[in-house]
C-alpha cells in the first residue's frame, strides 16, 4: 500500500497552506485519513502512547451494529410486497426488491448529507467528521419503503444543516440528526411518513397496510380491545407477538424486527459503544408506564399488556440506535439513567394518550435530547455541592 | 487515622521491558544537567553562576524570581560548562561537568529532635531540598509562605513499567525515618500511602499509613489525598512528595549534605536487558542508552509513558524521576485495511472493546507512540470516569477549562487534580485530545490570576 501512500502524499502540498486547492483541505483530509491513519505521533509532552482506538473505529461498530437491521428491512421490505399482492415469492425475490427499494434510498441519504458535510467542512475550516457514517445509515432505515427520494434528499439536508451544522458541527448537537430529518417530514409530508397507505411499497390501492400502533389507536376508539380487533380480519397482517419480535410486520424499512435489532443492541453492548444506561432505562421506563396503564385500563389501548410496547412500533430501533446517540444523550452516569427512564415513559404516553401521533418514540426521544442538558445541569450541580459541602466543614 | 481504600476504576497499562531488580555497572555520566522546565510553574530565573564558575554539590544554580529563596542547586560539584538557552533566550539547562569525586557543600548536622521548624526550612530552602515539596493545588514547587495542612506521600508507583520503590530505596530506611521527623515540623499530619504491609515505607513510625489497593492510578498521590482528605479550596494547601525526595530530605539533615544519588530503572521494549543504573538528578542518558538502546527511530522517555517528557537520546534526565522508557517511534501510516481503523487489533493495547479491537489489558504490549487516529471534536461521553477514581466529571472541567470559566473549574474540583491523574483519560480518549496540557492551562490561568 506504499505507492498509495506516496501517491496521497505527493498530492498534499497542493492542499496544504499556500497550496492551488488550500480551501479543500480538509475534504483531502478526509479521504486520506479514510484511507491510512496517519503517521502523527504524540506530543513530546502528555502520554506518549495512545489507545488503539479511534473515532472511525467506534462509529463503525455502530454501523456494523445496523447491519442486521438493515438486511432483515430489506428482504422484509419484498416480504411486505409480495404479501399485498398475495402472490408467492422466492426469498431473493423478496431480497431483491427490497434491495432495489432500500439502496437508493441509503445513496441519497449518504450523497445529501455527505455533501453538506464536505461544503461546510470546507467552507468553515473543519474536519469532516466520522458521525456521517452513521446518520447516513440511520436515516434510510427509518423511513417508510414508499418514501418518495427527493424527500429523503431534503429531510437530510435539512437535518444535518439545521440539528448539526448551526451549533459547530459534530459533537456539537442538540438534536439527534436522523430523527430530526424523520420529524422534518413527519410535519412537512405527513401523508407520505405516517397513515395506512406507506408502510408496503407498491400494495394495491384497496391494500390497508395500517401498522399495529395505528390498529391500536382505532381498536381503542372503538372500545374494543386490540388484541381483539386485530384478530377480527380488520388487517391483512399478522400482528401476533411472534411476527412482532421476528418483524414480518409493515413499518418503517430498518425498525420492524426486534430480532434484527437486538443482535445489534448486543453488537453495541459487548463493545461498550453505547451506554447500557440508556438502553436499559429505556426499556424499563417503558414497562413501568405500561404496567402503570395497565393497571388503570381506563380504555382498550391502555389495558394492552405492556410487552407490546417494547415489540410495537419503533421502539425497539429507537431505545438501541437513536437513544443512545452520544452527543445528544445526557452525557453523566446518573443522568443517562433519567434520559433513558423518561424516554420510555414519554414513549408510552405518546403513544396512548396522544390521538394525533401513533408512535411516540421519535418524539419521545427528541423531547429528551433537548431535556438532557438539564438533567446533567443537576446532576453536575450534585457534584458540585458535594465539593462545596466538604469545604465548609 | 489510618484508612484501607480499594479502587476500583482505572486501568493498567502493561508494557514490554521491565526493569530487572538488578543494577547496571556503567561509568557514570560526565555532565549532569539542571533543567527549569523539570518544574511545572518556573518563570523567570536569575543566575547565579556562570559558565566557568565550580560548584559543590548543593550550591545555588540560579533562583525563579517570582518564588525568591527556593535554590535551584548542583546535584553533583563540577564545572559549570555551558548554560544553554532557547528562543528568546529562555533557560533550558545549567550544565555541569562532574568531578570524580563529589564535593558537598557542609550543612549542618543536627539532631532532628532539636531541629526547630525555621531552620529545618532554611537548610531546605538553601540546599535545593526544598524542591522535593510539591503542593497541591496546582502540582508545582511548595509555596514558601504558605504552610501544609498535611503532607501526603505515595509509597509505590502505579504508571507503566514504573522503578520498584522497595527496590530503589533499598537501605534507606533510617534516611526515610528521618525524612519523616524533618517534615513533623511543618505538621503532625503525614499520611503515607503504601499498596500492602511488605512495602518498604510501610514500618514508618510518626506518620499514618494508609492502603490502597487497585490498578493505576491507585498509586498517584492525587487520587489518594481525594480519598483520604480532599483539598477542599484554592488556599487549602497539602504538600507531597515522592519517597526519593523524603530519603534526600533525611539524607540532607542526618549527613549535612544535599545527595541525589538514586537509582534510575532504565525500561521499555527497545532496551536490552533492562535495568537500573545508579546515579544522579539530572544525569545525561547517552552513555547508558549507548549500550543498552540499538534501535535508531525510537523515542526516550524522562519518566513514564503517561505523564513523561520526550528527550534526546543524549538529553538529561528530568529532576523527579527515576525512570527512562524507550519505546519505537510509531511515526508511519497505517492502512485501513491492513492495520488501520477497520482492521482487527492484536497488538496494540486500548481500552475500548470497539469493533476490532482485541488487545486487553492482561497482556504486555510493545506500544509505539503513534496517535492511533486524528484529533475530532468531543463525541463520547462516560468514558473518562471510569478512568479516574475520583467524584470528577473530567468532561465538564476540561470544557471549563476550554471556556476560561474560572468559577466552574473551581467548582468541578480543579484544585484536585495535577497532569498525571488525567493522564489515563488522555491516553483513552477517543477524540485525542491533549488532556494533561489543557488541565495545566487551567491551573495555570487560576494560580497566576
Amino acid at each position: 500500500m506504499k505507492f498509495l501512500h506516496d501517491l496521497l502524499e505527493k498530492q498534499k502540498p497542493m492542499f496544504e497552506k499556500g497550496g492551488k486547492l488550500e480551501q479543500f483541505y480538509y475534504l483531502f483530509e478526509a479521504g486520506e485519513t479514510f484511507l491510512f491513519t496517519p503517521s502523527t505521533v504524540t506530543k513530546s509532552k502528555g502520554v506518549q502512547v495512545r489507545d488503539a482506538v479511534d473515532l472511525k473505529r467506534m462509529m463503525m461498530t455502530v454501523v456494523i451494529a445496523l447491519v442486521p437491521a438493515l438486511l432483515f428491512g430489506m428482504w422484509n421490505v419484498g416480504e411486505m410486497h409480495y404479501l399485498s399482492l398475495g402472490e408467492e415469492a422466492s426469498f431473493m425475490d423478496k431480497f431483491l426488491h427490497g434491495l432495489i427499494i432500500t439502496i437508493p434510498v441509503v445513496l441519497v441519504a449518504y450523497t445529501a448529507g455527505g455533501l453538506v458535510e464536505v461544503a461546510f467542512g470546507v467552507i468553515r475550516k473543519h474536519p469532516i467528521n466520522e458521525g456521517f457514517l452513521v446518520t447516513g445509515m440511520l436515516i434510510p432505515l427509518v423511513m417508510p419503503p414508499t418514501i418518495p427520494l427527493w424527500q429523503v434528499a431534503l429531510a437530510t439536508v435539512f437535518a444535518v444543516l439545521i440539528a448539526k451544522e448551526i451549533f459547530g458541527g459534530t459533537g456539537m448537537n442538540v438534536l439527534n440528526i436522523a430523527l430530526t430529518a424523520r420529524a422534518f417530514l413527519y410535519f412537512t409530508y405527513p401523508g407520505d411518513i405516517s397513515g395506512d397507505t406507506v408502510w408496503v411499497s407498491g400494495a394495491p390501492d384497496s391494500f390497508s397496510g395500517a401498522t399495529f400502533l395505528g390498529l391500536a389507536q382505532a381498536a381503542s376508539n372503538g372500545g374494543v380491545a386490540v388484541t381483539d380487533y386485530i384478530a377480527s380480519g380488520i388487517t391483512n397482517f399478522d400482528f401476533s407477538v411472534e411476527s412482532l419480535v421476528i418483524g414480518t410486520i409493515p413499518g418503517s424499512i430498518g425498525e420492524t424486527s426486534v430480532i434484527a435489532i437486538g443482535i445489534g443492541a448486543i453488537i453495541l453492548l459487548v463493545t461498550r459503544v453505547a451506554s447500557f444506561r440508556i438502553m436499559a432505562g429505556t426499556v424499563l421506563g417503558a414497562i413501568a408506564m405500561g404496567l402503570v396503564m395497565q393497571a388503570f385500563a381506563a380504555n382498550t389501548y391502555m389495558s394492552l399488556p405492556f410487552y407490546y410496547h417494547l415489540i410495537a412500533g419503533g421502539f425497539a430501533f429507537g431505545a438501541v440506535f437513536m437513544a443512545t446517540d452520544p452527543v445528544s444523550a445526557a452525557h453523566t452516569g446518573a443522568g443517562k439513567w433519567i434520559y433513558g427512564v423518561l424516554i420510555g415513559i414519554m414513549t408510552v404516553i405518546i403513544r396512548v394518550w396522544n390521538p394525533a401521533y401513533p408512535e411516540g418514540i421519535m418524539l419521545a426521544i427528541l423531547l429528551m435530547n433537548v431535556m438532557a442538558p438539564l438533567i446533567d445541569y443537576y446532576v453536575v450541580n450534585a457534584n458540585k455541592k458535594r465539593r462545596l459541602k466538604r469545604a465548609t466543614v | 487515622m489510618s484508612v484501607n481504600i480499594k479502587l476500583k476504576k482505572g486501568f493498567d497499562i502493561k508494557l514490554e521491558g521491565a526493569a530487572n531488580l538488578s543494577v547496571a555497572s556503567v561509568d557514570q555520566p560526565e555532565t549532569f544537567a539542571v533543567k527549569p522546565s523539570s518544574f511545572v510553574g518556573f518563570q523567570r530565573p536569575k543566575m547565579l553562576v556562570k559558565e566557568g564558575d565550580v560548584v559543590k554539590a548543593g550550591d545555588p544554580l540560579f533562583f525563579d524570581r517570582k518564588q525568591e529563596g527556593v535554590m535551584y542547586t548542583a546535584p553533583v560539584s563540577g564545572e559549570v560548562v555551558a548554560i544553554n538557552r532557547g528562543a528568546q533566550r529562555r533557560l533550558l539547562e545549567v550544565v555541569i561537568l562532574k568531578d570524580k569525586d563529589i564535593e558537598y557543600r557542609e550543612f549542618p548536622k543536627v539532631s532532628v529532635d532539636s531541629l526547630i521548624k525555621e531552620d529545618a526550612k532554611k537548610t531546605m530552602l538553601e540546599s535545593g531540598a526544598w524542591l522535593e515539596l510539591v503542593q497541591r493545588p496546582f502540582a508545582v514547587v511548595a509555596n514558601i509562605e504558605a504552610d501544609p495542612r498535611a503532607i501526603f506521600i505515595s509509597a509505590f508507583d502505579t504508571h507503566p513499567l514504573a522503578a520498584d520503590t522497595n527496590f530503589v530505596l533499598k537501605g534507606q530506611e533510617q534516611y526515610l525515618q528521618a525524612g519523616i521527623e524533618v517534615l513533623k515540623k511543618f505538621t503532625s499530619n503525614i499520611h503515607i500511602n503504601v499498596d500492602n504491609s511488605s512495602n518498604i515505607m510501610a514500618g514508618l513510625k510518626g506518620a499514618t499509613i494508609n492502603t490502597f489497593a487497585g490498578i493505576h492510578p491507585a498509586g498517584n498521590v492525587g487520587v489518594q489525598i481525594h480519598h483520604v482528605d480532599p483539598i477542599r479550596s484554592g488556599e487549602d494547601v497539602v504538600w507531597t512528595l515522592t519517597p526519593q525526595g523524603l530519603a534526600i530530605i533525611g539524607k540532607l539533615f542526618t549527613e549535612g549534605r544535599y545527595d541525589t544519588k538514586k537509582l534510575v530503572a532504565i525500561a521499555g521494549s527497545e532496551v536490552s536487558n533492562p535495568e537500573y543504573i545508579e546515579t544522579y538528578v539530572g544525569a545525561r542518558l547517552d552513555k547508558v542508552l549507548s549500550k543498552k538502546v540499538s534501535g535508531s527511530n525510537v523515542r526516550v522517555i524522562s519518566g513514564n509513558v503517561l505523564t513523561g517528557e520526550a528527550i534526546a537520546k543524549d538529553g538529561y534526565l528530568n529532576h523527579y524521576d527515576n525512570l527512562v522508557t524507550v519505546i519505537p517511534e510509531g511515526n508511519k501510516p497505517r492502512f485501513f485495511l491492513s492495520d488501520g481503523w477497520l482492521a482487527p487489533i492484536f497488538n496494540r493495547l486500548s481500552f475500548h472493546k470497539a469493533f476490532g479491537l482485541f488487545a486487553g489489558s492482561s497482556k504486555t504490549y510493545k506500544l509505539d507512540t503513534s496517535l492511533n487516529g486524528e484529533e475530532r471534536a468531543f463525541v463520547f461521553s462516560g468514558q473518562f470516569e471510569k478512568v479516574l477514581p475520583m467524584d470528577i466529571y473530567p468532561t465538564y472541567l476540561l470544557k471549563a477549562i476550554m471556556a476560561n470559566d474560572y468559577d466552574e473549574m473551581e467548582a468541578l474540583g480543579i484544585y484536585e487534580l495535577a497532569e498525571e491523574d488525567l493522564a489515563l483519560c488522555e491516553f483513552i480518549d477517543v477524540s485525542k485530545h491533549d488532556v494533561q496540557a489543557i488541565l495545566r492551562r487551567g491551573l495555570d490561568e487560576l494560580r497566576l490570576a
